[in-house]
């Protein structure tokens, strides 16, 4: 009798693996649906015009997003300005002085940051930059992606810091080095290159953002004029063109897409290929 | 005239743990003193308390006056305290992020020294005294990590006397390195006796017999005994000292 | 706690602690210690500043809202720009219906699938597998909205909906002409977009399960089923419903996807082929074309509600996976 018991549970073992099996399995075949659809469209109307033009007016066939890409790269850029300082130097505090509830405060804070919708954080921009400055401007998206990315950062910097270890902390201050040169000189160089992988993966994240640009960078047809102006952004242009009535406008979407996923996965794959080892759980 | 280290009535916690009772010895100027005593006793402890690294831990303090020289190096800038007190330590630890030049001279660039030549010098003299400038004068620009254990030690060592100080502790510093190595640490220390007042810590009875002119043995935080090597090992005084010695305890 | 490349905050590995304590080495230069610590501090506190400073300056441009339509502003379904009327139901309800239907789809398969990846699969299977799950986490809003207007729409409008609507048409679930965008459309989107945060951060908390407890049961002969049920899931469940939470935390804010597939049209209706709008994508979709302040302050106070709802869903499931999984602060290393 416990024989049978016994074939009973194995049969029910081994459903419920077929079903795990099944459930991963379904999980993935959209990541194999959209990456392939985007190589299919996409490649076919990526070309050199692609990257280097602006936008035809409504209903020409041709041009590009040059300026969009240009953009994005732009946008990046401010938005490190105000992302790094706060998630690297706020990281050094939380490693090294935040065993306490301010460090709790902090961390619970940047976590509640992190899960904020992005369109939340742009409608913050809009307030504290777009409607002082009464336009759209590059500076309003730039401070908005910078907030968005201050958790990543934060975070990664906290915990690359705790990784250096006791006993380079303790060489230095052997040495007669004053305990922030210590920090600064000597452990924060050690953790330089997790950091930086940090860095860029919340870079990559912030990359394909639209909702919090929609009504801070605002998108334009041209070439930057200045940080003051509104900006063009690949993901931005990527929306317009794919709810807009135009066919052309649908194939420049699908090549935008590829173009911008192409950016966010090397970077992605590159970091996780840099730092293979360090973010593994214990099992 | 260096004067070397006075301790007096040292007593040291963790917490509430005492680890330190009132531990009172001399190490002469330009002499090698070493600790022994089995795992536990203390003796890791009272040589961090020499460099003021022992307040650093939370929740350690200690009690007693540790005399550098004359002076009360609590009444001092821990700061100048371990730039006069060096330390090597059990694991070596260059640091990750530097080149092999770049570890012997952070002591002194972290304290300001900028001219290239005086920092190049100081380098290589280090380097020369630690016995291992011939190893890696054509490699100063690979990273510290890049050498063999042994070889880190010695580039450890390098920095520690880059700075000059006046003593230099050493916490067990060849129990992580093979024997050869260890016997070229060994040999080191002999040279560096003539600049140094050395402080030893060691499990190793045959090397505290080899390589040093006072022994202290330390038990369970106290110090049954304190003398010249050579009588500490022949005709120790104390029936614990000489039970340990002879390995009835260990 | 770190962040994956999605963004999702998973448990950080132990690492030993945080060592000297700064008081303690005191001394001399204590002022130069003082000020950078100092720094530091005001960094870091520039977060919660930032977080306080949001609050504060959506609730002062939201205010000619709240003051004209006050608590019946949650309650009325009247969306009228000209006549300013301004009712946020219809988005509150395409908010929740949109998000529950996702974490239907989605929490069975990531959990399923989580345990496979887990549990059942070899190393060199689950390493890629993981791996690709990521990857899906790593897809901009926007390329979704994409592929969902393109193919999961028309899809949806000749395929799926037409079959569910002469199978279960019964139901006013299904019933309604089968535009492809809709509510299904959204629920479905939303669904592929959650799966990797909650099987991410599900798959942190399995992993923090003790092996002790599994192979106590494997000692009473359990099969891998049952040890999984009776030693693994029970131990795990607070942190897989803070996973889930999560998820739902991360629908409930996602924009650019939805705006696209989800039909825009500020109704409430039973059916999942019908058009729906959510509070993020009226945010999206009228912000620019706000004409009047009223509009914009409304528009702003829905803005407000969101970052309202999802700082207390996040709150809630962070602070049941750290007691699962450890915040990383807490935890002592060896």
């Amino acid at each position: 009798m416990t024989v049978n018991r016994y074939r009973r549970r194995k049969a029910t073992n081994l459903l419920i693996s077929a079903l795990a099996f099944l459930c991963v399995a379904v999980t993935i075949i959209p990541l194999v649906l959209i990456l392939g659809h985007l190589l299919a469209q996409g490649a076919k109307a990526v070309n050199l015009d692609f990257f280097t033009q602006l936008p035809k007016p409504v209903g020409e066939v041709g041009g590009g997003m040059g300026n969009a890409i240009v953009g994005t790269l732009t946008l990046i850029g401010l938005a490190c300005l105000v992302g790094l300082p706060i998630g690297i130097i706020g990281g050094i505090y939380l490693a090294e002085f935040g065993q306490n509830k301010t460090g709790w405060l902090v961390r619970f804070m940047a976590d509640v940051l992190n899960g904020t919708p992005s369109i939340v954080i742009g409608i913050f921009a809009y307030t504290i930059v777009v409607l002082p400055m009464k336009r759209f401007s590059a500076l309003a998206g730039g401070v908005a992606l910078g907030i968005i990315m201050i958790p990543t950062v934060i975070r990664a910097t906290e915990e690359l810091i705790k990784l250096v270890p006791v006993s380079v902390r303790e060489a230095g201050l052997a040495l007669g080095i004053p305990q922030w040169k210590v920090i600064l000189r000597i452990v924060v160089p050690s953790a330089k290159a997790g950091i930086v992988t940090g860095v860029l993966l919340a870079l990559a994240r912030i990359a394909g953002e639209t909702a919090p640009l929609l009504f801070t960078a605002f998108g334009n047809r041209f070439w930057q004029q200045g940080l003051d102006q509104p900006i063009a952004s690949l993901p931005l242009q990527i929306f317009t063109y794919a709810i807009s009535p135009f066919e052309d406008w649908h194939r420049q979407a699908w090549a935008g897409a590829l173009v911008l996923i192409a950016m966010i996965l090397i970077t992605s794959i590159l970091t996780r290929v840099a730092t293979k080892g360090q973010h593994h759980s214990v099992k | 005239m260096f004067e070397g280290i006075s301790v007096e009535k040292l007593v040291a916690w963790f917490g509430q743990k005492q680890v330190l009772n009132g531990i009172s010895m001399k190490m002469g100027a330009n002499l090698v003193t070493a600790i022994i005593g089995p795992s536990g006793c203390g003796k890791s402890t009272l040589i961090r308390c020499l460099n003021r690294l022992h307040e650093t831990v939370p929740g350690a303090r200690q009690s007693g006056r540790i005399l550098l020289d004359g002076r009360d190096i609590y009444q001092m800038d821990p700061v100048e305290v371990r730039r006069t007190i060096g330390m090597v330590f059990q694991k070596p630890n260059p640091f990750p992020a530097m080149s092999i030049y770049d570890n012997v001279a952070a002591g002194l660039r972290l304290d300001g020294v900028r001219e290239r030549r005086r920092v190049g010098e100081s380098v290589e003299r280090s380097l020369k005294m630690a016995a291992l400038w011939d190893e890696v004068v054509d490699r100063l620009d690979k990273p510290g990590i890049s050498l063999s254990g042994g070889q880190q030690q010695r580039l450890c060592i390098a920095r520690a006397i880059a700075i000059e100080p006046q003593v230099l502790l050493m916490d067990e510093p060849c129990s992580a390195l093979d024997p050869i190595s260890t016997g070229k640490i060994e040999e080191l220390i002999q040279g560096l006796k003539k600049d140094l007042t050395i402080v030893i810590v060691t499990h190793n009875m045959q090397q505290a017999a080899r390589v040093s002119d006072h022994t202290g043995f330390l038990l369970m935080g106290e110090l049954i005994e304190f003398d010249e090597t050579r009588k500490i090992f022949t005709n120790p005084r104390d029936k614990r000292t000489e039970d340990y010695i002879t390995g009835r305890f260990g | 706690m770190t962040y994956s490349s999605k963004g999702v905050a998973v448990p950080a590995p132990e690492v030993s602690p945080t060592p000297v304590a700064l008081t303690r080495s005191g001394g001399g230069s204590n002022l130069a210690d003082r000020l950078f610590k100092g720094t530091t501090l005001l960094f870091a506190l520039s977060v919660v500043a930032i977080m306080a400073w949001m609050a504060g300056a959506m609730l002062r441009t939201a205010l000619p809202a709240i003051k004209t339509f006050g608590w019946h502003f949650l309650f009325t379904s009247t969306w009228d720009p000209v006549a300013e009327r301004f009712g946020a139901l219809p988005f509150i309800y395409g908010t929740l219906v949109s998000s529950l239907l996702a974490l239907l789809i989605a929490v069975p398969l990531s959990l399923g699938g989580t345990i496979f990846l887990v549990e059942l699969a070899p190393n060199w299977l689950a390493q890629p597998i993981a791996f690709l799950i990521e990857l899906l986490a790593s897809i901009p809003s926007v390329v979704y909205g994409l592929w969902g207007i393109f193919v999961l729409a028309p899809w949806l409008r000749t395929t799926v909906q037409p079959t569910l609507g002469a199978l279960l048409g019964f139901l006013p679930l299904f019933q309604g002409p089968a535009y492809g965008v809709g509510m299904l459309a959204a629920g479905m989107i939303l669904a592929i977009m959650v799966i990797p945060f909650i099987s991410g951060v599900s798959r942190e908390v399995l992993l923090a399960v003790p092996n002790s407890q599994r192979e106590a049961a494997l000692a009473l002969g359990a099969t891998k089923w049952e040890t999984i049920r009776t030693a693994v899931l029970p131990y795990s469940r607070s942190g897989i419903i803070g996973a889930i939470i999560l998820g739902l935390g991360r629908a409930l804010g996602e924009t650019m996807a939805v705006t696209m597939v989800i039909g825009n049209r500020p109704e409430i209706a039973l059916s999942l082929f019908a058009p729906g709008y959510t509070m993020a994508s009226v945010i999206a979709n009228e912000f620019t074309e706000a004409t009047s302040d009223l509009y914009l302050a409304a528009l702003i106070e829905i803005g407000l509600l969101l970052f309202g709802v999802t700082i207390i869903v996040n709150a809630f499931a962070r602070l049941l996976v750290w007691s699962v999984a450890g915040n990383g602060a807490a935890k002592v290393g060896e």
